[in-house]
């Protein structure tokens, strides 16, 4: 068949005993936007990653244009037309647009010569597919959806003619992400073949041709994006239907348990993150401060955790002032009832070479249920791990298991049950469903609700637009380390979008 | 999916990995022996008999043990907080202060059970104190604890050329060394232990020290797995972040896991002073600090593998002089190559082997499932 730019036939690949890819078939058509979406570790990046050649498959073909190839290696991808945006850049900081974009492919020793002909063939494409950047600007002055345009424009300088992009709009804004879909359907125009993988179903929906789903290492079916719905899909996906809404009733809100009052944080450069940042969290209510990562959430909660210094302003917590500008002690402010999820549960919230039950008490090991002054009370560690375990549905349920081993869903499941089960006044969360399967989701969601029922001061950040609606009571939007604005939750996306992107909050700031 | 190394049975992790290492390290070592034109077996031979041969070799082979074990947990207890202290060496010498100070000032007029247990203390003390300031300079002023250890390996021998040639030295004497000690000074043989399976010590200093470094050895276990601080120093050394998050005070857990480990390397002193010279000399330490690095990479840093991991170096010295004696083409320098290979193969090569076991494992496990499937249906 002529119009099938790439096709993969049977592809499996273990690493040991985990089977991450079972035989695997694929037709992408030419000239289309081919969307894979999946759970986490449902073995997307594997494939891909076997496509681009950073893997080998343990069997299987490849056919790209008709042909059978060999993929040893990325320079063997890039050679059979296969370009790839990666989700975390691999660019150069220091170098400009023009030296990242030849960086590989100089084609001499000598760089003069080859960086005349960059230049003229850099604006060649950007003329073709309206890519403009400046040649000349440096890679760490430019925003992140200009990087990503530079990883576009590498990967056709280099004569792609299949692009893969993975999770391409975790870093950009709603306006970025617009346009980086613009891009998309422009390149689609020009005849260019685009894998996306994603595991947002909203962008699959709005932008592909056709839709593959995998699930546990296996492709389990393939759509025509219009003969779909985001429901079919999800179900697909999980394996099972899921409530994509979450049941919330009215919130009570109480009395102020959490204040904050002119906080600034700067990091370690001496630039500015939070700037004044203002707001109070009652009793029984969710506030979520919604935003693009990177403007100054994450260092807003860890500043309130007691993690990180603050350069000025008070924290109240129960009405206690909290020294966050000079001796900070998260080991106090939990006895005084802050619990905090934070947003890195990997190198943060857990250590992922201990048990479970180790992790279960990170934190609160001080507590006599847990230690007398210098022992540990193992027996009593592990028997409380487990009856978190079952509470909270974690699986595999063996309080001994290694947490590497658990998947991310019961990775934060253990983090929740941590600091939930204490009984907290203040709940503090960062990205609490960052790279979490689906069912778990919807129990976490459940529980972040319960726990407000509870009459507990809930203090959410995310930067999924989605989850900060579907719970929160009030929204923050946080832009370039300031609060721009304070929304309810049912205002539309396009408003909060502009809210984050930085458009509409300048102007009420200002005011 | 990200960690291409599957969980291995504990059998295989902890037995047939090291085992596999190690007889690679010997392959590699008998070819070097090869080489230099001897016979590899006969080398061999020489090893296991200078080490097992009679009750007397198999007492010099404990005595190197013990005091690597005390180096290895040494180190160990360090990489447990996620700090690499290098100067077991220096915190060794200067633990010697402790026990000589104890056997100086009471060996002529107490028993030996009531010295032993005051230089215990003072060689704890003493070591500890030297790893206390480049404990206390990583954790508030950030200097880099490898950096500080090594310097500090260096002040500590000069520290220690001075005492003993001009402090701890008895006037009139030439040599740079203590007087010797008393009876009260010198720490009793365990020849009733080898006796006991019908051995006989001989000349062998294998002395109660031993036991000491065996109880240290249950004591670190227990620190390390049952309690609150070592509870704390695990979680500082798999991820700082996570221990700030914790509530952990940094710079008060680098510093008192820093004096545990420079006092076990401390409590090394005690085996060659009091076990086997009689009196504190010149360069006693003999490189055991650096060996005890080698241990515990070995032993994973796990008491019980640091125990193995002890005797078989204590092999590698007690055999390695015997083949030297033995066969004098070989110098002890080859020795050290052996040794070089041995902690070139079970430490830094430590995964060269596992891939291919894993996957070993992996198809045998998949065979296994194949076969119960075929069964059911």
């Amino acid at each position: 068949m002529d119009n099938i730019a790439i096709e993969l036939r049977g592809i499996d690949k273990s690493f040991g005993p985990v089977h991450a890819n079972k035989n695997i078939n694929l037709k992408v058509r030419k000239g289309t936007i081919h969307g894979i979406i999946g759970e986490n570790g449902a073995g997307k990046s594997t494939l891909m990653s076997i496509l681009y050649g950073f893997y080998q498959a343990d069997s299987g073909e490849i056919i790209v244009d008709g042909r059978p190839v060999t993929i040893r290696d990325p320079n063997a991808a890039i050679a059979a037309g296969i370009g790839m945006v990666h989700q975390h850049f691999m660019l150069v900081e220091n170098f400009t647009v023009l030296e990242n974009v030849m960086l590989g492919a100089e084609d001499s020793q000598i760089l003069n010569k080859g960086i005349a002909k960059a230049r003229v063939e850099l604006r060649r494409l950007e003329k073709e597919y309206a890519l403009e950047v400046n040649p000349d600007a440096l890679i760490e002055e430019l925003p992140v959806g200009l990087q990503q345009r530079v990883e576009i424009l590498k990967a056709l300088y280099r004569k792609a003619d299949i692009l893969i992009l993975d999770e391409p709009t975790g870093v950009l804004t709603p306006a970025e992400a617009d346009h980086l879909f613009r891009i998309l359907e422009q390149l689609k125009d020009q005849g260019k073949t685009i894998i996306l993988i994603t595991h947002k179903l909203r962008e699959i929906m709005a932008i592909t041709d056709e839709v593959s789903v995998m699930r546990r290492g296996e492709m389990v079916a393939t759509r025509t994006t219009s003969e779909t719905s985001v429901e079919e899909l999800a179900e697909l996906m999980v394996g099972r239907r899921v409530l994509l809404r979450v049941q919330k009733g009215e919130g009570t809100p109480g009395d102020v348990k959490l204040s904050v009052q002119g906080l600034t944080v700067k990091d370690s450069r001496g630039v500015t993150m939070v700037d004044n940042v203002s707001f109070d969290v009652r009793a029984g209510e969710i506030v979520g401060i919604a935003g693009v990562a990177g403007n100054g959430q994450s260092e807003l909660l860890e500043a309130i955790a007691g993690i990180r210094k603050a350069t000025t302003g008070t924290v109240l917590l129960n009405g206690k002032s909290v020294d966050v500008t000079g001796h900070r002690d998260p080991a106090e402010l939990r006895a005084r009832g802050l619990a905090h999820v934070p947003e890195d549960r990997h190198h943060v919230g857990l250590v992922l070479k201990f048990e479970e039950s180790e992790n279960a008490i990170l934190g609160y090991h001080h507590d006599s249920s847990y230690s007398n002054g210098v022992f540990l009370n193992i027996d009593a560690i592990r028997k409380d791990a487990e009856e978190k375990i079952a509470k909270y549905d974690i699986r595999p349920p063996n309080a001994r298991l290694k947490t590497a081993n658990f998947s991310g869903g019961n990775q934060q499941k253990i983090v929740l049950a941590r600091e939930m089960e204490r009984g907290p006044d203040v709940l503090i969360i960062g990205q609490p469903t960052r790279g979490v399967d689906v069912g778990a989701i919807e129990f976490i969601h459940k529980r972040i609700i319960e726990m407000r029922d509870q009459g507990k001061a809930v203090l959410l950040v995310s930067v999924e637009l989605d989850e900060i609606r579907a719970l929160s009571d009030r929204i923050l939007v946080m832009f370039a380390g300031r609060v721009v604005g304070e929304r309810s939750p049912d205002a539309t996306e396009g408003e909060l979008g502009l809210l984050m992107a930085g458009v509409e909050g300048r102007k009420e700031a200002a005011e | 999916m990200s960690t291409p190394y599957a969980k291995l049975p504990g059998w295989v992790e902890y037995g047939l990995v090291p085992l596999i290492n190690l007889a690679v390290a010997f392959v590699v070592a008998g070819l070097v022996v090869l080489l230099v034109g001897e016979n590899p077996f006969e080398a061999a031979y020489h090893l296991i008999n200078g080490a097992f041969g009679r009750g007397e070799y198999i007492g010099f082979t404990l005595y190197y043990a013990t005091t690597f074990i005390f180096t290895g947990l040494a180190v160990a207890v360090a990489f447990h907080c996620g700090l690499f202290n290098i100067g077991g060496e220096g915190q060794a010498y200067v633990g010697g202060i402790g026990v000589a100070l104890a056997c100086l000032w009471l060996d002529q007029t107490m028993p030996w059970y009531v010295v032993f247990p005051l230089a215990i203390i003072g060689s704890a003390f003493f070591g500890a104190l030297w790893a206390f300031l480049p404990g206390w300079l990583q954790a508030k002023r950030g200097s880099h604890i490898v950096i500080t250890t090594i310097m500090f390996n260096f002040i500590a021998s000069s520290l220690m050329v001075y005492l003993l040639t001009r402090v701890l030295k008895p006037l009139g004497s030439m040599a740079p060394q203590t007087r010797t000690f008393a009876e009260g000074g010198q720490l009793p043989k365990l020849d009733w232990l080898l006796s006991i399976f019908g051995l006989n010590i001989g000349t062998a200093p294998f002395n109660i020290s031993f036991l000491l470094a065996l109880a240290a050895a249950f004591a670190v276990w227990v620190l390390i797995w049952r309690t609150k601080l070592g509870y704390e120093m695990r979680t500082m050394g798999h991820s700082p972040s996570a221990a700030r998050y914790a509530g952990i005070r940094e710079s008060r857990i680098t510093v008192i896991a820093m004096m545990i480990s420079g006092g076990l390397a401390g409590m090394m002193a005690l085996n060659p002073i009091m076990g086997e010279q009689f009196r504190m000399q010149l360069d006693f330490v003999q490189g055991a600090g650096f060996v005890g690095i080698a241990v515990a990479l070995m032993g994973r840093s796990h008491p019980g593998g640091i125990i193995p991991a002890a005797i078989l170096f204590g092999v590698l010295y007690q055999g390695g002089a015997e083949i030297a004696f033995e066969m004098p083409s070989i110098s002890r320098d080859m020795i050290v190559i052996i040794q070089g290979l041995v902690i070139l193969f079970a430490g830094a090569l430590e995964n060269m082997f596992r891939p291919a076991i894993t996957r070993a494992f992996a198809m045998q496990g998949r065979r296994a499932a194949a076969v119960a499937q075929t069964k059911g249906a």
